[in-house]
């Protein structure tokens, strides 16, 4: 520890803080720019000047380590002096066109020129004038106005894992910029937009539409992934015009991803379904809430009566709040007894349900999963499942930990990592192998089930990787991801894993996609009728679209279109009224409703509405109350949705370890037989990963967007089925066609194609990783 | 893109930097590869930062940062006067604007030929022999007075 005073204040710090972190740790202010305490220390923009003592100039309080009985000035006069000059020369080259930039109000540079500037500019040169870059939809620039901080060329460096910034040029022609022609593509690079303390890196979806004083702050919880990034949605006149992060340490950090950050302008689009819609008879009429939910309300009645509760299917988004899931599962199954209740997402394997012992969720805090020493994730594409949750480990890997990935197919890690790509149907067999191997290698005795399949050579190096951290007792993290979840056999999978971490001592978990998965295993009274399985006479969704966000999209679109009766709880307009019976209704998408999540690590979060309802639209626990009395079921008078979380959780703030409980209850695993026939890879696309994404129009325009409309086959692939690079290509699942271009990519595995889970006309097709053909077409 | 000669002596120069730290060698591969190539294009620019595993924009912004990496087609002979401040008041923007009237092109610029183009550049550290032409970032020039150009340029073939 070391002894400092600042503006004689003192304190003592811990060897190798620098001067700005002790002050800040006493709460002094020192002006900055390019300093970011998540970033690397650059010292380049000078602001943090301060005096010390017998230092014969200033010093930059950035980059200046802490000595025993330093004396350090803040506000002295030589200090202020010093940062008063570096203000001068920053605002040399600035345009000063505050009036028109959408910083201003919240701009560093601002503020800080308040406090350091002068009145008038010594300078009557030109100023240099920078042209603008074209950096994609989502971050508008104005060059002119950069003062060279170069935290976003860190940022994405450090951050995001691959520099797709970067300062260009010397001295008076530097200009950040991305490489020529190339967009900034990373899934989370709208932070930089936050990093940026000047107005040169702006939101594009949010340009000219706000000024920073004009906008309320509401808490919000991302409901697009599993880690439950704390959000701030920023309002202008009943609408939500900017999502900001929220910092929170254990979660998020001060990071959204751009999913969490651009998904709202959905909420705005004209998609959004703003009053009751029934169609009778092929006639779509806008309604009253009541007509319509009493008309529902008796189809339902009518439906039970002739049919029995068995002809009923309800399929909720796993991205509903607590009360939401709450309320339908007391609603249709504890009231109506209907037993096809899905609010799994795209999971297939519903066996995970009925012999998991507990709620499935990360195995350990979010925290705790960054003190790991080793990664192993198994059928996961992280960044675009997860991608902050992937950029933390990559920062765990950075400060020495391993990664080994396992999976049909991911995107680049942009870290140190050993990866096997192996094809959907082969990632039981490889694990096993992978995991008898490890055992046998630490020496310990390797369970039945792992025995299975055979060792892997000696020298392979992920064996060789996890042998080598658990042979020193090192902490090791196994985490299964979607493309588990959603396998065919994602039972045997966990099973396997939960064994293996057994064996060498590891932590197992589980990463879900979507908000409120752990919720939603906590919510299910019974789901093992899966509500695809058989034909019902009438679907209910909530939250959904039906076909893309199911696991099999072509079952579900031949049961939309046999259904005498769909109802759907929706923000958006739904696709198309088919049944004979069709009543759309509006409820409230996250923004406009309380409610809560709990994520992955078990940590229940709370949020209220940040703005009304658009038009008719109703939080979802209202319209669900008011049908429940409507259907005569007790126990539906809740006031307030504090009264349903109560009600659905009690008081609880995070599950407890005995709720919480990754032990799976199987004994017989088999394993398949090797074949070499066509095998879909049906991952889901990261900006089509639930319905408001989905109609983000910025975020459909991104590159990562597009690359999910091809079929994708490696060059072994391509050249056996005869299709070249870019050809027009002829997918079949289950009798159904489909045209497509397809793309070369040798990062797959053979004889497998990547065709995602949601893409335009995907209603065709069928399982996520099941058998599929394609042929070139004529 | 570049010839196998060209791999192997950025394979030299990786050889001296651990595996994990190739991001070293970037200097020596652009400048390898331009003097095979003449100049950087962008295709070459990608090309190194395939074979050194670098995003493209981290070895732009080297490329960009120093003057001797020529990111145009550039003449035959590329002539760099320097203009820092002791050539400048040792005659240096006398011998860029006789350059300049010379060949009738400005900075920047090569001559219709192909033959020459002119460059401005930094402190060469040879101050003392003010003004100092660097001829293909390689060859020396002293004293250039408008005698002393007139010599260098018949020199050239
Ligand atoms: S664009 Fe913004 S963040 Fe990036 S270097 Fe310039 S001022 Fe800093
Ligand atoms: S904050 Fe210290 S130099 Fe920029
Ligand atoms: S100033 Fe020209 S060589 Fe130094």
């Amino acid at each position: 520890m070391l002894e400092i005073e600042i503006d004689g204040k003192k304190l003592t710090v811990p060897d190798g803080s620098t001067v700005m972190e002790a002050a800040e740790a006493v709460g002094t202010y020192i002006p900055h720019f390019c300093y970011h305490k998540k970033l690397s220390v650059a010292a380049n923009c000078r602001m943090c000047l301060v005096q010390v003592e017998k230092a014969p100039k200033p010093l930059p309080a950035c980059a200046t380590p802490v000595t025993d009985g330093m004396r350090v000035f803040t506000k002295s006069d030589l200090a202020v002096k010093a940062q008063q000059g570096v203000m001068e020369f920053l605002l040399i080259n600035h345009p000063l066109d505050c009036p028109i930039c959408d910083q201003g109000g919240e701009c560093q540079l601002q503020d800080l020129a308040v406090g350091y500037g002068d009145v008038d500019s010594r300078f009557s040169e030109v100023k240099r004038v920078v042209p603008n870059k074209d950096l994609g939809p989502l971050i508008s620039t104005d060059m002119t106005r950069c003062i060279h901080c170069t935290r976003c060329v860190r940022f994405s460096e450090e951050i995001a894992g691959a520099q797709e910034i970067g300062m260009a040029g010397r001295g008076e022609h530097s200009e950040v910029m991305s490489f020529i022609g190339l967009t900034v593509d990373s899934e989370i690079s709208g932070n930089v937009i936050d990093l940026c303390p000047v107005g040169a890196l702006t939101s594009k979806p949010f340009r000219y539409q706000a000024r920073s004083w004009e906008l309320s702050r509401r808490k919000g919880v991302s409901p697009h992934d599993g880690l439950g990034s704390n959000l701030i949605l920023q309002t202008k006149g009943g609408r939500v015009v900017r999502v900001l992060p929220r910092e929170n340490e254990s979660i998020n950090e001060c990071w959204i991803s751009d999913r969490d950050r651009f998904s709202y302008e959905a909420l705005m689009s004209s998609e959004r379904l703003l009053t009751p819609e029934l169609t009778i008879g092929g006639q779509v009429v806008s309604t009253s809430w009541d007509s319509a939910l009493s008309k529902v309300a008796e189809e339902i009645k009518g439906t039970i009566e002739k049919f029995g509760a068995d002809s009923i299917g309800v399929v909720a988004s796993p991205n509903s709040t607590v009360e939401e899931l709450y309320l339908i599962n007391k609603l249709f199954g504890g009231g109506l007894g209907v037993r096809a209740i899905n609010t799994f997402g795209r999971m297939s394997d519903y066996r995970l349900v009925s012999e998991s012992e507990g709620v499935r969720w990360l195995g350990q805090s979010i925290s705790e999963l960054r003190q790991s020493d080793l990664f192993m994730i198994v059928g996961s594409d992280l960044r675009m499942e997860s991608p902050l949750l992937a950029q933390q480990i990559r920062q765990s890997v950075k400060r020495g930990a391993e990664l080994c990935v396992l999976s049909p197919s991911s995107s680049k890690q942009l870290c140190r990592s050993v990866e096997r790509i192996v094809r959907p149907d082969e990632l039981l067999s490889s694990l096993v192998s992978i995991a008898h191997s490890v055992v046998v290698k630490i020496g310990k005795s390797v369970p039945a089930v792992l025995q299975l399949a055979g060792l892997l050579a000696d020298d392979d190096p992920m064996v060789e990787a996890i042998a080598k951290v658990a042979g020193r007792g090192g902490r090791i993290s196994i985490l299964l991801g979607e493309q588990v979840e959603n396998s065919p056999q994602a039972l045997e999978i966990a099973k396997v894993a939960s064994l293996f971490a057994e064996a060498i001592s590891a932590e197992f978990g589980w990463s879900f996609a979507s908000a409120n998965k752990v919720g939603a295993q906590l919510l299910t009274v019974d789901s093992a009728d899966p509500t695809f399985s058989r034909q019902r006479k009438m679907l209910i969704g909530f939250g959904v679209d039906l076909c893309a966000d199911s696991p099999n999209a072509q079952l579900m679109s031949h049961q939309v279109r046999a259904a005498d009766a769909l109802v759907l709880f929706s923000p958006f307009k739904p696709l198309s009224h088919v049944a004979p019976f069709s009543a759309s209704l509006p409820v409230a998408p996250f923004s406009e409703t309380g409610g809560s999540y709990i994520n992955i690590e078990g940590v229940v979060q709370a949020f209220n509405g940040a703005v009304r309802c658009a038009g008719d639209a109703r939080p979802g626990w209202k319209v669900l109350r008011v049908l429940g009395n409507l259907l005569s079921i007790p126990g539906f008078d809740y006031q307030s949705v504090e009264d349903v979380r109560r009600a659905a959780l009690g008081d609880l703030e995070k599950l407890s370890s005995s709720t919480l409980n990754n032990s799976i209850d199987v004994e017989d695993v088999r394993i398949n037989e090797k074949h070499n026939a066509l095998i879909r890879v049906g991952d889901v696309p990261i900006y089509q990963s639930d319905a408001v994404v989905r109609r983000s129009h910025s975020l459909q325009e991104t590159k990562l967007a597009g690359c999910s409309r091809l079929a994708r086959m490696n060059s072994k692939t391509l050249s056996s089925l005869m299709i070249n690079h870019g050809d027009n290509v002829l997918v079949s699942q289950g009798g159904a066609e489909f045209s497509i271009v397809a793309e070369e990519d040798d990062t797959l595995p053979d004889f497998a194609v990547a065709l995602p889970a949601v893409i335009d006309g995907c209603g065709v097709l069928g399982e996520l990783y099941g058998p599929i053909s394609v042929k070139k077409n004529m | 893109m570049l010839t196998a000669d060209s791999l192997f002596q950025i394979d030299l120069e990786l050889k001296k930097y651990p595996e994990s730290q190739k991001r070293s060698a970037v200097m020596s591969a652009l400048r390898i590869a331009q003097s095979e190539l003449g100049w950087l294009s962008q295709d070459t620019i990608k090309f190194v930062a395939g074979y050194l595993g670098l995003m493209p924009m981290a070895v732009y912004e080297v490329a960009t940062f120093y003057n001797m990496y020529d990111l145009a087609p550039r003449g035959k002979y590329k002539l760099t006067v320097c203009t820092n401040l002791p050539c400048a008041l040792s005659g240096g923007e006398d011998a860029l604007d006789y350059l300049k009237r010379k060949l009738s092109i400005s900075i920047g610029e090569v001559t219709a030929d192909g033959r020459f183009s002119l460059h401005e550049g930094e402190c060469m550290g040879a101050c003392g022999y003010a003004p100092v032409v660097l001829v293909n970032n390689h060859s020396m020039c002293r004293n250039m007075t408008p005698q002393a150009i007139d010599s260098m340029l018949a020199e050239f073939d």
